[in-house]
């Protein structure tokens, strides 16, 4: 058995003490993210799954439901989530390059988005409670029976349309709400000057998150305003 | 290599510090696997009782234990307990959390606090379990079929369903850390290729846990949402399709069993070396075949639907699949088997607690031969043969590796040895009251007794009473462990670091491990499972001079 | 043989020899497998036991047996699944001009309907030696039809059918048992098949108080619905022309093609435009909440009896009423 001393250079409070070095930890925390991220994938998948199974078997009232959301919210908030993760991207770096007060307004403004992705749904949520198209007892797509005369919708497939968006725009949220708390936490240790070029690895892995919750955003966008938005023959 | 004299004052992990917060609050990953020893042990009671009232209730063909709604939530929480409480958690939370570290020479696992909270959610998760029990309990089956669950019954459906989606966030973020650990924490010298197999088997069993559990996760999700908001993505009166949760569900939790069962083979490959003396056969197959095996599960799921209505060419696929997936698990036993020839055995208590494993996983591994074929299926899916078949492998497999598991290591964990005799003697009550138990459900099973039945037609009762009397002696065996393991850790005999020779990174520290593991970190020069290196123990286990 | 043995049930239908042939021979093959590993355990227990003077010979691993041991069970495995396959296709596949049994599951009964009209309440009759398809539906949640005797399970679902059949080859009365947990009283689901002989078969059905065969109970509802407005015999009509359409193929206005069945027939009428038959405008009424599921079923055999040609046995529909 080697009896070497551990290389214990000058490390500061945060290598922990069951890692050999700095590197290790790092390497350790950067897989285990990535790990989460796929648990995350797998979770959000079972729902895609459901989507995929109803869409071809309904598609006609996924397509109605589908034109009923405001596309022009839709597109604005996948713009602000793009620029999210740009300001977010841009954080990691200055904190790699030890920039305190360009990290801080860069997380600010990270924060900001966040929340006005979060307004902005906020608002869509609540013209689906005007319009009856929340699932439940209150459910009615009689408008949307009228709209589309054409296609002799089915309400109790729009129903499945509408309980698909609000499981998966509703699980997404939550995780920009974690996020927002994440990022939240990163602002306050990072205007404490907790984060530099030795050590960035919480901003490196919130980054990851949001980026993953922004791509997920990506993928529920065309799926669920996009389907079918050329004019109903 | 010098055996380390150990005093009862050497400082160890155990008496470092004393007090309820230092262990409430620890990150050792050596106590919170006795934190979670004792929770899981608690919640094995449980269900454990609910099945001794199932089999109590079952001596007489009519209903008159129980009433027929209370029968139907006993063997729903009896699953559910023993499955997500249970089994589960049992190898991996205990002794791998205790051994990952040790085995690949760390000095803990990746994330100690993410460890500590795994904990915390399991316990949080069996509180609400537990609750639910008590107001009233569950009634749906484990399986949670739907429109069932969602629509038509009465009972704590959503309250069951969210402690399990706790219970399996706890899973996952246990899973994350071995993996990781396993990834960037082995020692100088630990290449892949030298890592015990209990290693290999435990990274397979992650895998599955990290990629499976979030399946079952959404799902629950789901049925949560449905219930309460009374929407019908699984109900056909609202559009929505039952068959589609089966499919979700089925998804996880058919690699939820090879959960369940990896990690005991990888017990096994760690008792049979060292109890023959010998390096395991075929060192390779074994760490592949796991792989295979993590790889081929999620393939199968759809073979517990072969009578459920889907397409017969979807039944082909799944069953040729099922098939596939059967042969890694073939290649270990021969392995298992082949490590014994010319080898130079002794038949400790672990030693035949492996002894029962193979034996019992075969006869369960086989019976899968019988319920993968397609025309067979169809007569015995959802009768006693299929229950027969699981308990098999989860109690003849999975609970026998955990017991074999638990003796082998006991002195690493607690510095003590437990009484080898009354071992041996436990060990054969639970193979035999094992055995009158569940082999009468085979035949149970193809005579056509189908399952949850709470009265059953007269027919049966010869073959019920046989495995009820099994029952009460298995119950037995289990309680005989606990009692002298208890015993043990303040009158058994002191351990030194190595009692049974065996090879491996945990039995070169001390017997209990200090705190950090490794007085100095290990440097690996050697192959695993190296018996030619390390000398047999003299006959009498050694103990403190 | 073997019938007085408590191993197996009755064998009473075609089917249930092959099964108990593949069992009994799963039955010997894991019987041998057992065998043999447990005698080389003990035998390699007992040889190799710990000896004073003999140390343990470190042997690697062996690649050739490693493929073989693999190999050979692969082999056996898709023998099996192949057997086990052919069976199954055998069970899935019911004969044609199978005499048909609609079967409507609910919390916690069977309900059995011929379609001469009988009515029957967890019980079934039915004669030796005919083909017997049932068409199953549940009002509610899944149930399992299961009859050990015959070998044959199927799961009965809420919002489709699924079918499964028999050909009983032995006089006698059998369980009939749910085998998918439904609730309280799922193991109180319990009812019996009676296989009788042809000629007792046969006075059991005249006798029995029928109210209607389904066909003509079946046409009494599509008159009182009004269905008959729109899917007239002839090529006028809103709807599509319903005489000869069941079993065929039937070309969607999406461009699909599909084969009008039970199912087919039964989606038709609860949610019309999921298919739209080419040519036509998705204009039918949706009846969901209309009509019960043995309504359901009566109009379902209502349309398969006007496809079927004429004396077809199982099917007694008189030609004069056929529109």
């Amino acid at each position: 058995m080697s009896d070497s001393p551990v290389a214990v250079e000058h490390h500061g409070p945060e290598l922990r003490h069951h890692f050999s070095s700095v590197e290790q930890q790092r390497d350790a925390a950067s897989l285990g993210m990535w790990l989460f991220l796929g648990t995350e994938i797998m979770f959000f998948g079972g729902m895609f799954c459901a989507y995929l199974v109803y869409r071809l078997w309904y598609f006609k009232e996924f397509a109605a439901g589908s034109r009923s959301l405001d596309i022009w919210l839709g597109t604005i908030n996948t713009i602000v989530l793009i620029c999210s993760s740009l300001t977010v991207a841009l954080g990691v770096r200055a904190a790699q390059m030890g920039k305190r007060a360009l990290l801080v307004i860069l997380l600010v403004l990270t924060l900001i988005f966040g929340l006005a992705f979060l307004g902005i749904k906020g608002v869509e949520w609540h013209a689906k409670y005007k319009e009856h198209h929340i699932p439940g007892a209150s459910f009615d797509a009689s408008d949307l029976v009228r709209d589309y005369p054409q296609i002799h919708i089915d309400q109790s497939h729009e129903q499945i349309y509408f309980s698909l968006y609000f499981a998966m725009t509703g699980l997404h949220a939550l995780h920009m709400i974690i996020g927002v708390g994440i990022f939240t936490y990163l602002l306050y240790h990072a205007a404490r000057g907790r984060y530099g070029p030795r050590y960035y690895t919480p901003i490196e892995l919130g980054g990851l998150y949001w980026h993953f919750v922004d791509v997920v955003w990506i993928y529920l966008f065309p799926l669920l305003y996009l389907i079918d938005r050329k004019p109903l023959g | 290599m010098a055996t380390a004299v150990i005093t009862p004052e050497r400082e160890n992990y155990l008496n470092r510090e004393y007090g309820i917060k230092s262990w409430l609050l620890t990150t050792d990953h050596k106590r919170i696997a006795l934190l979670y020893l004792m929770s899981i042990t608690f919640f094995f009671f449980i269900g454990g009782f609910f099945a001794l009232l199932i089999r109590l209730e079952l001596l007489t063909p009519a209903g008159d234990l129980v009433q027929a709604d209370t029968y139907n939530k006993l063997f729903t929480m009896h699953g559910q307990v023993m499955i997500f409480f249970f089994l589960i958690p049992s190898i991996p939370a205990v002794l791998g959390n205790f051994l990952v570290p040790l085995m690949v020479g760390a000095k803990d696992l990746a994330f100690p606090r993410i460890n500590l909270l795994s904990w915390y959610l399991y316990i949080i998760a069996g509180i609400m379990m537990l609750h639910c029990i008590v107001t009233g309990g569950v009634d749906t089956g484990w399986t949670f079929y739907t429109p069932f669950s969602t629509a038509f019954s009465n009972t704590k459906v959503i309250e069951a369903g969210l402690s399990i989606f706790i219970a399996g966030f706890s899973s996952i973020l246990t899973g994350l850390n071995f993996v990781v650990t396993i990834h960037r924490m082995r020692a100088p010298g630990m290449t892949w290729s030298r890592l015990p197999l209990f290693i290999w088997a435990h990274y397979a069993t992650s895998i599955i846990q990290l990629l499976g559990t979030p399946v079952l996760a959404v799902t629950l999700v789901l049925v949560v949402f449905e219930r309460v908001f009374h929407l019908g993505i699984f109900d056909p009166t609202r559009g929505g399709d039952p068959l589609l949760f089966q499919h979700l569900f089925w998804f996880y939790s058919h690699p939820a069993v090879y959960i369940m069962i990896l990690p005991a083979m990888g017990v096994v490959a760690e008792i049979v070396p060292c109890f023959s003396r010998k390096r395991i056969f075929g060192y390779k197959a074994i760490a592949l075949s796991s792989i295979a095996i993590a790889v081929f599960g999620f393939l199968v799921w759809a073979h517990h639907m072969f009578v459920a209505g889907i397409s017969l060419y979807s039944a082909l696929v799944f069953s040729a699949l099922s098939y596939l997936v059967a042969v890694p698990s073939a290649i270990k036993v021969f392995n298992w088997t082949a490590t014994m020839y010319k080898g130079s055995i002794t038949f400790s208590t672990p030693m035949l607690y492996a002894f029962g494993f193979i034996g019992l996983f075969t006869m369960g591994g086989l019976t899968g031969l019988f319920l993968a074929a397609l025309g067979l299926n169809v007569h015995v899916t959802d009768t006693y043969f299929v229950i027969a078949h699981f308990h098999y492998i989860m109690v003849g497999g999975a609970v026998m590796g955990y017991l074999g598991g638990m003796h082998f290591w006991w002195p690493k964990i607690s510095g003590r040895l437990y009484p080898e005799w009354l071992g041996k003697f436990a060990a054969l009550i639970v193979f035999l009251g094992f055995n009158l138990t569940f082999f009468p459900q085979f035949i149970l099973g193809y005579m056509g007794m189908p399952r949850r039945y709470w009265q059953y037609p007269p027919e049966f009762q010869v073959l019920n009473v046989l495995s009820t009397a099994g029952s009460t002696i298995l119950a037995v065996g289990y309680v005989l462990p606990m009692v002298y393991f208890l015993w043990s850790m303040r009158y058994g005999k002191l351990a030194d670091d190595n009692p049974w020779g065996a090879a491996g990174l945990e039995w070169q520290t001390a017997s209990p491990p200090p705190t950090f593991n490794f007085d100095h970190e290990p440097e690996v020069t050697w192959e695993a499972y190296n018996y030619d290196q390390i000398p047999a123990p003299p006959e009498e286990v050694s103990v403190e001079r | 043989m073997f019938d007085n043995l408590p191993l197996w049930p009755a064998r009473a239908s075609s089917g249930a020899g092959n099964v108990d042939a593949l069992y009994i021979f799963l039955v010997l093959v894991a019987g041998f497998m057992c065998v043999a590993i447990f005698s080389l355990i003990v035998l390699f227990a007992l040889r190799y036991r710990r000896q004073a003077g003999r140390e343990a010979e470190q042997i690697e691993g062996s690649n050739a047996l490693e493929i073989t041991w693999s190999v050979v069970p692969l082999g056996i495995f898709m023998v099996i699944f192949a057997w086990g396959a052919v069976i199954y296709f055998q069970e899935r596949t019911p004969p044609r001009g199978a005499t048909e049994i609609y079967v409507v599951a609910k919390q916690w009964m069977w309900k059995l309907e011929h379609v001469e009209g009988q009515r029957e309440i967890n019980e079934l009759h039915v004669p030796v030696g005919r083909d017997v398809e049932m068409i199953m539906t549940s009002q509610d949640v899944i149930h399992s039809f299961y009859v050990p005797a015959f070998r044959i399970k199927q799961d009965v679902l809420p919002g489709r059918y699924t079918t499964a059949w028999f050909r009983a080859t032995k006089p006698g009365v059998y369980h009939l048992f749910c085998a998918e947990y439904c609730g309280s009283q799922h193991s109180g689901m319990i009812g019996q098949v009676v296989v009788m002989e042809p000629a007792q078969y046969e006075a059991w059905l005249s006798g029995g108080n029928t109210s209607g065969s389904l066909a003509s109970n079946g046409q009494n509802i599509f008159q009182q619905l009004g269905c008959v407005t729109c899917h007239r015999a002839d090529t006028q009509g809103r709807g599509p022309n319903l005489v000869g359409v069941f079993g065929k193929p039937v070309m969607l206005e999406d461009g699909r093609t599909v084969v009008a069945d039970e199912n087919y027939i039964r989606e038709s009428i609860l949610s019309p435009s999921a298919k739209v038959v080419k040519g036509f405008k998705p204009i039918m009424p949706v009846f969901q909440g209309l009509v019960s599921e043995e309504q359901l079923t009566e109009l379902v055999a209502y349309v398969k009896s006007l496809s079927a040609p004429p004396g077809a046995a199982g099917t007694k529909v008189q030609e004069s009423k056929v529109q």
